[in-house]
């Protein structure tokens, strides 16, 4: 790749949304530091209202953050409409739900056109639209043009989308659970699509996700997030088969089919508004609440002491600190 | 004993959309059924038929015997009082079942009220003890369904449907759209309720993992019929038909090295249901089909013991290939 | 079919659309008999208004060589009878649907366009801009139409585009509040977003995304506001805020009160520029009733 550096990186990333009704603001995304390198596929896992739908959002520049910076390709990005439009050319937004991303009174060749009206595109719409439907694996793209939403499976209605963002020849995709509403057998071919885009247009992308089953499928590194902070981050390898986070390894152990006893986390994900001191996941912490953090001489630092935001860079990190207390011991 | 037996189910909509063509199922009480599928394969229509819950015009054919009963002869009188007490469901998507403007101690209450002909107070008690069967604090009834979360809804669901005591429980993708933490909460909810009071339940959604894990068999519906059925392990871990495959392994084991960088998918999409294809309806789709496959149906046949599969590729002869 | 597409430009395509789409309306519209009744009614009105002047003539409002006797009864010479310097009714009674057909038009159009453009920008910028403007669309709904269009047509001058002001600019607010609604309920879609993240600035959400979704919706109640416009435009003749210097229902009308025709008995003159108005009033509601159970979203058949 020809730029050294990453391609998207978020520095000491903020959003916080003001509280409704005199309740205390919501702090979605709490320091955040993200780096995305080209032709990589980095998956945010987490559950819903862990921040990381806005996390990826403000990637974008459609959520302004309170503090912090997001660079792209090494400038930072500027929030004027101008620079922001020249921007989104260049990064694009993939949505969960296919039949409510695409208007409904817009034709197929429409939705997939728009980005390259938008943009005021000099060349051959026509073959752009088809070269995109194509790439994303409608054939014969003619077949597709005057086709409707409604018309659509849900699969298609997916590939449709990813078109209208690939018309654009953009570097990075940020796709926001991108198959969560798509059959079983569907998905497959929807993940398989993005990582042949990977191969063939050397496309980064961001994927946000709950299921950590999509991140082994098709990312090179995962970051867990928790409460608007990333808690650990490293390769798909060793954050997914040997987690440190007591939380990543609570998230792992409830899929269906993972060994051992399932560590069932009781209660709901903390609210935004109500971050807890010290580590924030202190009061769901099953290594907490068994007593090994008191033995391993970290609990007092777990329910006082918050942890340093993690470096967004590749190298596998975690916040936490009965992990650290192991590996130094 | 048997509590539920389907008998050659066919459901055909008004618009002559086959739904269901044929289903044969049984379940013991105390035992828990899974029924995989994706969207349109059925799998709802069945949820619904088992209730007489279809729009009118609809046209359900077969036989569906609850307690030896056939809910399709049934009285209208007997059909309400076999949708709380003998039979009831978990809908999914609890944000649009629950009704927005009545606390949910209300909603809880109301098929007590109809159904049991309690009184408010004995309504009330009962309640609260349903309540704590699914994890939640008595005071929330006191709640608006928008101030619980999305698994609390979904318990609030769980309780109404056990209200009446009913000997089978059918959940329709209880836990799509909730996370994987809440995910597993609720599942084990329904485990332990079903040991609990020895209910049988009928379990529905696409995601086969999910139904291996709770069930203790598994029927994959394709196009409106069982196209494999048997113990939910083995199906989920060695599926004797191609579609069967596939949605295994939709949903990689992490940890699994030949899912790295490899999803597996099908190619096409679920068939429309007014327009089937011939033969086999999974032959569009299928990687192993054969040339005999375009007209031959085909229909479950044992492929193993206490297995059957709909595949051209089970029977005596071809068993190597699983 | 398809292979015919492969050729075609992006506008063929979008023309292809359209008339997709006109053909799968009208297969709708059929479906309709009110509409289809109203629909004739309408075609009929407009070809005795735009013949008017081969049929009748201009000469037919002339007061001085007027062919008849003043307030002659029905004959076979004046189907209609006479007016009160004898001219031919029936004629005048065309002459008039001219006028009134105009400016419920006219007016219909100003007043959705004011209503569509306030409602969808009311819909789309939130914040403090459309608060301002809601409060003052909530003023003009409250102020009582009729007042307000009296008012304004008494200080300005007395002519056909005073009148068309008048109208248009006070019964504008229910078509905003109609609208924005829509416009809420169409910025809170995915593809709105996508639209945005696609680079898509104000005006092409606006454009391309709110407007052909509150489209029909305009559409259904442009024709319901011709026909109270015809009827606004009416009332304002009759009470005589008009343009005196040409015919139309409304000022039949008025002239039939002035010349006593009520207490004398001259039924002729005021039946049938009232009936014509009623009629018309009708004609419109029932396809803009027609329209609206065709395109309106919530009953599941737009597109």
């Amino acid at each position: 790749m020809t730029t050294p550096g990453p391609l998207l990186s978020a520095r000491g990333l903020h959003v916080t949304f003001p509280g409704r009704h005199g309740a205390p603001e919501a702090r979605a995304v709490d320091g955040v530091e993200l780096d995305i390198g080209a032709g990589e596929i980095v998956a945010l896992v987490g559950e819903s209202g862990c921040g990381k739908t806005t996390l990826a959002r403000s990637l974008l520049g459609l959520v302004p953050p309170t503090g912090g910076s997001v660079s792209f390709a090494g400038k930072p990005l500027a929030y004027n409409s101008r620079a922001l439009k020249a921007y989104r050319k260049r990064a694009q937004l993939v949505l969960q739900d296919p039949s409510g991303s695409l208007n409904p009174r817009h034709t197929v060749y429409e939705a997939v056109a728009e980005g390259l009206r938008i943009h005021g595109y000099g060349g051959d719409e026509q073959a752009a639209v088809a070269g995109a439907l194509a790439r994303a694996g409608l054939r014969p793209p003619e077949r597709f043009f005057l086709r409707y939403p409604h018309e659509l499976s849900g699969g298609q209605r997916q590939r449709v989308v990813i078109a209208g963002a690939l018309v654009l020849e953009p570097e990075l995709l940020v796709a926001d659970e991108p198959v969560a509403s798509l059959d079983a057998s569907v998905r497959g071919e929807i993940l398989a699509l993005l990582l042949r885009l990977r191969t063939e247009l050397g496309l980064s992308a961001l994927v946000v996700t709950h299921d950590l089953g999509l991140a082994w499928n098709i990312a090179d590194r995962v970051a867990v997030m928790y409460l608007g902070r990333i808690v650990e981050t490293g390769t798909v390898e060793q954050v997914l088969t040997a987690p440190r986070h007591p939380y990543t390894q609570a998230l792992l152990s409830v899929l269906p089919e993972a060994p051992g006893e399932p560590v069932v986390l009781t209660g709901e994900p903390p609210d935004p508004s109500r971050i807890p001191t010290g580590c924030r996941f202190h009061a769901r912490c099953q290594v907490l609440a068994s007593g090994e953090a008191e033995e391993a001489g970290v609990a007092d630092a777990c329910r006082t002491r918050d942890l340093e935001v993690l470096a967004g860079s590749g190298e596998g990190q975690v916040a936490c600190h009965w992990a650290r207390a192991r590996v130094t011991t | 004993m048997t509590l539920l037996e389907v008998r050659d189910l066919t459901v055909t909509y008004p618009n002559g959309a086959a739904a269901v063509r044929g289903v044969d199922l049984s379940l013991d009480s105390g035992s828990k059924l899974g029924v995989a599928g994706e969207s349109g394969c059925g799998k709802s229509t069945l949820a619904l038929a088992l209730l007489r819950l279809l729009p009118a015009g609809t046209e359900v054919g077969g036989e569906i015997l609850l307690d030896g009963e056939d809910v399709l002869k049934m009285r209208w009188g007997q059909v309400r009082a076999v949708r709380w007490a003998g039979a009831s469901i978990v809908f999914q998507g609890a944000m649009h079942s629950l009704n927005p403007v009545h606390r949910v101690g209300d909603q809880i209450a109301e098929p007590i009220l109809l159904h049991g002909g309690a009184g408010a107070a004995a309504a009330r008690k009962r309640t609260g003890e349903l309540l704590e069967q699914v994890g939640l604090p008595t005071a929330r009834a006191r709640a608006y369904p928008h101030e619980l979360s999305g698994g609390q809804r979904q318990r609030v669901m769980i309780a109404m449907a056990l209200a009446c005591d009913p000997k089978l429980v059918i959940a329709d993708e209880p836990t799509t759209a909730l996370d994987v933490m809440i995910q597993a909460q609720i599942l084990r909810l329904i485990e332990q309720l079903v040991s609990e009071q020895e209910l049988g339940l009928i379990m529905i959604s696409h995601d086969l993992a999910v139904l291996a894990d709770t069930c203790d068999r598994l029927a994959v519906m394709y196009a409106g019929r069982v196209v494999e059925e048997g113990p939910a392990r083995a199906v989920y871990e060695d599926a004797l038909h191609p579609y069967g495959k596939a949605l295994s392994g939709a949903f990689p084991r992490i940890g699994d090295p030949a899912s790295r960088f490899a999803p597996r998918g099908l190619p096409g999409d679920p068939p429309d249901p007014s327009d089937l294809p011939s033969g086999c309806t999974f032959h569009p789709r299928c990687p192993v089909a054969l040339d005999g496959c375009e007209v031959e149906d085909q229909w479950l046949r044992e492929g193993a013991p206490g297995r059957r599969a709909a595949c051209v590729h089970v029977g005596a002869a071809v068993r190597s290939t699983t | 079919m398809t292979t015919d597409l492969v050729r075609a430009t992006p506008r063929r395509l979008a023309w292809q659309r359209r008339r997709r789409s006109a053909v799968r309306f009208w297969k709708q519209y059929r479906t309709h008999r009110a509409g289809l009744v109203g629909l004739a009614a309408l075609v009929l009105f407009a070809l005795v208004a735009l013949t008017a002047p081969l049929t009748v003539g201009s000469d037919v409002t002339g007061v001085t060589d007027a062919p008849g006797n003043p307030l002659e009864a029905p004959s076979t010479e004046f189907p209609l009878g006479t007016d009160r310097f004898g001219r031919d009714l029936l004629g005048l009674v065309v002459w008039g649907s001219r006028v009134s057909l105009l400016v419920g038009l006219l007016a219909a159009v100003l007043s959705v366009a004011i209503g569509a453009v306030v409602g969808i920008t009311a819909g789309h910028f939130k914040g403090a801009y459309a608060t301002v403007l809601m409060r003052i669309t909530d003023w003009f709904l409250v102020m009582p139409t009729l007042v307000l269009a009296i008012a304004l047509a008494t200080v300005m001058s007395r002519s056909l585009g005073t009148v068309i002001l008048a109208i248009g600019v006070t019964s504008w607010p229910t078509t905003a509040r109609l609208v924005r609604a829509q416009t809420l309920a169409v910025e809170s879609r995915p593809y709105i977003e996508r639209a945005k993240a696609l680079g898509g600035g104000h005006w092409h959400v606006m454009t391309r995304h709110v407007l052909p979704n509150v489209m029909p919706l305009v559409l259904a109640q442009t024709t319901l506001m011709i026909s109270s416009s015809v009827l606004a435009e009416a009332t304002l003749a009759f009470l005589g805020l008009g343009d005196p210097t040409v015919i139309s229902w409304g000022g039949l009308l008025q002239d039939a009160r002035e010349a006593g025709a009520v207490s004398a008995g001259d039924w002729w003159y005021l039946v049938p520029p009232g009936i014509a108005i009623a009629v018309v009033a009708l004609t419109f509601t029932l396809c803009g009733r027609a329209v609206e159970s065709v395109l309106n979203p919530r009953l599941g058949v737009a597109r």
